[in-house]
């Protein structure tokens, strides 16, 4: 797509307005650097982003660390700690961390006037930074109630930064460098997000052998207990005392996520014999069209996270005007007003009484899916981000606290 | 007199403004936690919860035009607060400092006079305060009559709407908005520029506000179109 292909969904003024921002930023190198350029939503944003950005020309790159697996479950061992989960972190895991760093400052190269990392696994190419060049570092993870620990060892290298992103307020911490609040997006036109046709949704359920009879309860997550899959399966067997439905957990596998298995195993567990819960690991090749006619087949959209970053698969939802019902964490208040444009829970009962509500009041669904879909328009579509990243990259070289262009 | 088309003396040159959030790890728990924090946060904070928080949510409806007001009421459930709050003509004021001693007033009052417990916010549900970094661009429209200025306001965003009705009023500090100015200064149409100056815009949704405003410029012109 190009950039001008959005002006049927946002309006030409807004396109209009993007192309103003970007005459800025003609001058400047953009190199975004991550982990992984499959399976995430990280690498789900730089694959939309960094040819919108070239189209409204700006020299942007994307380039990713390369390091062993022990590494990247050290990383994912991190990962949990920074959302507060339990976790064993020891001494011989920090010095793995410093001395692969120290190999993947050695083998990345660094060109950009803007240096763009995400995330902790190559957060120290800051080690490179220099007086020519801005680094800025972009956390993705929901890090309010971190292992103390974990966070100041990284703050070390955070702190370095010229300075910070991240996509809450609640992720706000004590650093000595700006922290600025850009929210992830979705892009309509993508094949996860665009319109389908009824015979395409119909592949999909025949595919996963998921018939229509019944209303269908869904949750798209990463295999992963920060995503509750078992409280979704709770939730599920009380309403299903009232309302006869079917649940579908769906995913797929991230190249940095070692610990899947072991989810799966307690999942296919609790599931038992029932023929109407549908556990679904997706094909990467297969992911985004599957997950998009799922999520258009669905009755109503859950996430009942324990914690999250941002929660894309939710904004997925609301732009398909699926009525959601999700936990009140990490960036999912920023979506969803409560009673609005969706439902908030706290308890699996909570997320249970919730769907029955939104099954028992098709009126009321639809209500909460248009408020949905318009709040994401607005708020949470690529163009706005575009304009978000360019306003970051323009606020390293004015930092005023009004800015004349 | 045909008004559409007299020409001004200087075309209104259009501008937006974008913002970027910034966060500034203040939080509150509850309504004294909150008035502590309005007091000693700078005034691009106050801007934010105060104007910025208008456009990301008044789209569809009006509501609450403030942050503070919002989340004293859904998170709180001070309602009598949070319609107090509601209620601060922000048309009154002309600067920052102005509606910040305000809505300190406001809450102090409550305070003051309010014997139950305080009401914490659950966990996670704190108040966030956020700083808005402002870019303001100039998007190359000009106008140099009604007609054009009509055409125009009808494409522009409503970002560029925002900045030239909402924020000129703090910029100018006169209590009047940019439109109002222009027609008055350029036009020489103070008829006009009171049209546009004694409407509360707080009470429009974004597109409802666009549509006011090129209404009244229709609407004008063709009562004064035999003058």
């Amino acid at each position: 797509m190009i950039i001008s292909d959005y002006e049927k969904i946002v309006g030409k003024n807004i396109i209009y307005e993007l192309k103003l921002i970007s005459k800025k930023l003609k001058k400047k190198r953009i190199q975004c650097i991550n982990s992984t350029k499959v399976g995430g939503g990280v690498a789900e944003i730089l694959s939309r982003l960094i040819p919108l950005l070239n189209d409204l020309g700006i020299k942007a790159t994307w380039d990713v660390i390369t390091a062993d697996l022990d590494y990247f479950n050290v990383t994912k061992a991190f990962h949990n700690a920074l959302h507060g989960r339990k976790v064993e972190i020891s001494q011989s895991m920090f010095d793995k961390f410093i001395a692969t760093g120290k190999k993947i400052l050695n083998d990345t190269k660094i060109y950009g006037d803007v240096v763009f990392v995400h995330d902790p696994q190559p957060i120290m190419l800051v080690d490179k930074k220099t007086k020519a060049n801005k680094f800025i570092w972009r956390c993705h993870v929901d890090v309010s109630s971190p292992y103390m620990e974990v966070w100041e060892f990284l703050r070390k290298f955070i702190e370095k930064y010229d300075c910070s992103v991240f996509s809450s307020p609640k992720f706000a911490r004590q650093l000595k460098i700006p922290q600025f609040l850009i929210a992830p997006s979705i892009d309509p036109f993508s094949e996860k997000n665009r319109e389908l046709t009824k015979t395409e949704i119909d592949s999909v359920l025949k595919k996963y052998g998921i018939k229509k009879d019944k209303p269908i309860i869904t949750q798209v997550s990463r295999f992963d207990y920060l995503k509750d899959p078992i409280g979704v399966i709770e939730a599920y067997k009380l309403v299903k005392k009232y309302i006869d439905c079917q649940l579908v957990l769906a995913g797929n596998r991230a190249a940095d996520d070692p610990e899947m298995d072991m989810v799966m195993n307690d999942i296919l567990e609790r599931k038992g014999k029932d023929p109407d819960i549908h556990v679904l690991l997706i094909e990467p090749e297969r992911n985004d069209f599957d997950i998009n006619g799922l999520q258009r087949a669905s009755d109503v959209i859950v996430q009942k996270s324990i914690r999250e970053g941002f929660a894309i698969t939710i904004t997925e939802a609301l732009w398909k005007s699926r009525p959601v019902v999700a936990s009140a964490v990490g960036g999912i208040p920023l979506q969803i007003t409560h009673r609005y444009s969706g439902l908030l829970c706290y308890t699996v009962a909570g997320a249970a009484l919730s769907i029955r509500e939104v099954l028992n009041n098709p009126e009321y669904a639809r209500r909460l899916g248009r408020n949905g879909k318009e709040h994401v328009r607005r708020n949470f579509l690529s163009t706005r981000h575009l304009r978000d990243y360019m306003l970051l990259f323009l606020s390293l070289y004015c930092d005023e606290g009004v800015c004349y262009l | 007199m045909n008004w559409w088309t007299k020409r001004a003396k200087n075309p209104f040159q259009f501008h937006t403004s974008v913002h970027l959030r910034e966060l500034t790890g203040r939080k509150a728990r509850n309504v004294h936690e909150l008035v502590e924090n309005i007091k000693e946060v700078s005034g691009s904070v106050i801007y934010y919860h105060t104007h910025v928080f208008l456009q990301k949510h008044q789209y569809l409806s009006p509501e609450p035009p403030n942050d503070f007001a919002y989340w004293v009421s859904q998170v709180l459930g001070e309602y009598k607060l949070a319609e107090e709050l509601t209620s601060i003509d922000i048309c009154e004021f002309s600067t920052i400092r102005e509606l910040r001693e305000r809505i300190i007033r406001v809450i102090e009052k409550f305070l003051f006079e309010n014997k139950e417990p305080l009401r914490y916010a659950p966990k996670g549900r704190e108040f966030e305060f956020i700083k808005a970094r402002s870019y303001v661009i100039p998007t190359g429209f000009k106008a140099r009559n009604l007609k054009e200025f009509s055409m125009i306001l009808d494409k522009i965003t409503i970002h560029s709407i925002y900045f030239h009705v909402f924020e000129a009023r703090l910029r100018l500090e006169k209590g009047i908005n940019d439109f109002s100015f222009w027609v008055d200064t350029s036009l020489g149409t103070p008829e006009l520029a009171e049209l546009f100056s004694s409407f509360d815009p707080y009470s429009f949704t974004m597109e409802g506000l666009r549509r006011k405003l090129i209404n009244i410029v229709s609407g004008w012109c063709a009562k004064n179109a035999k003058r």
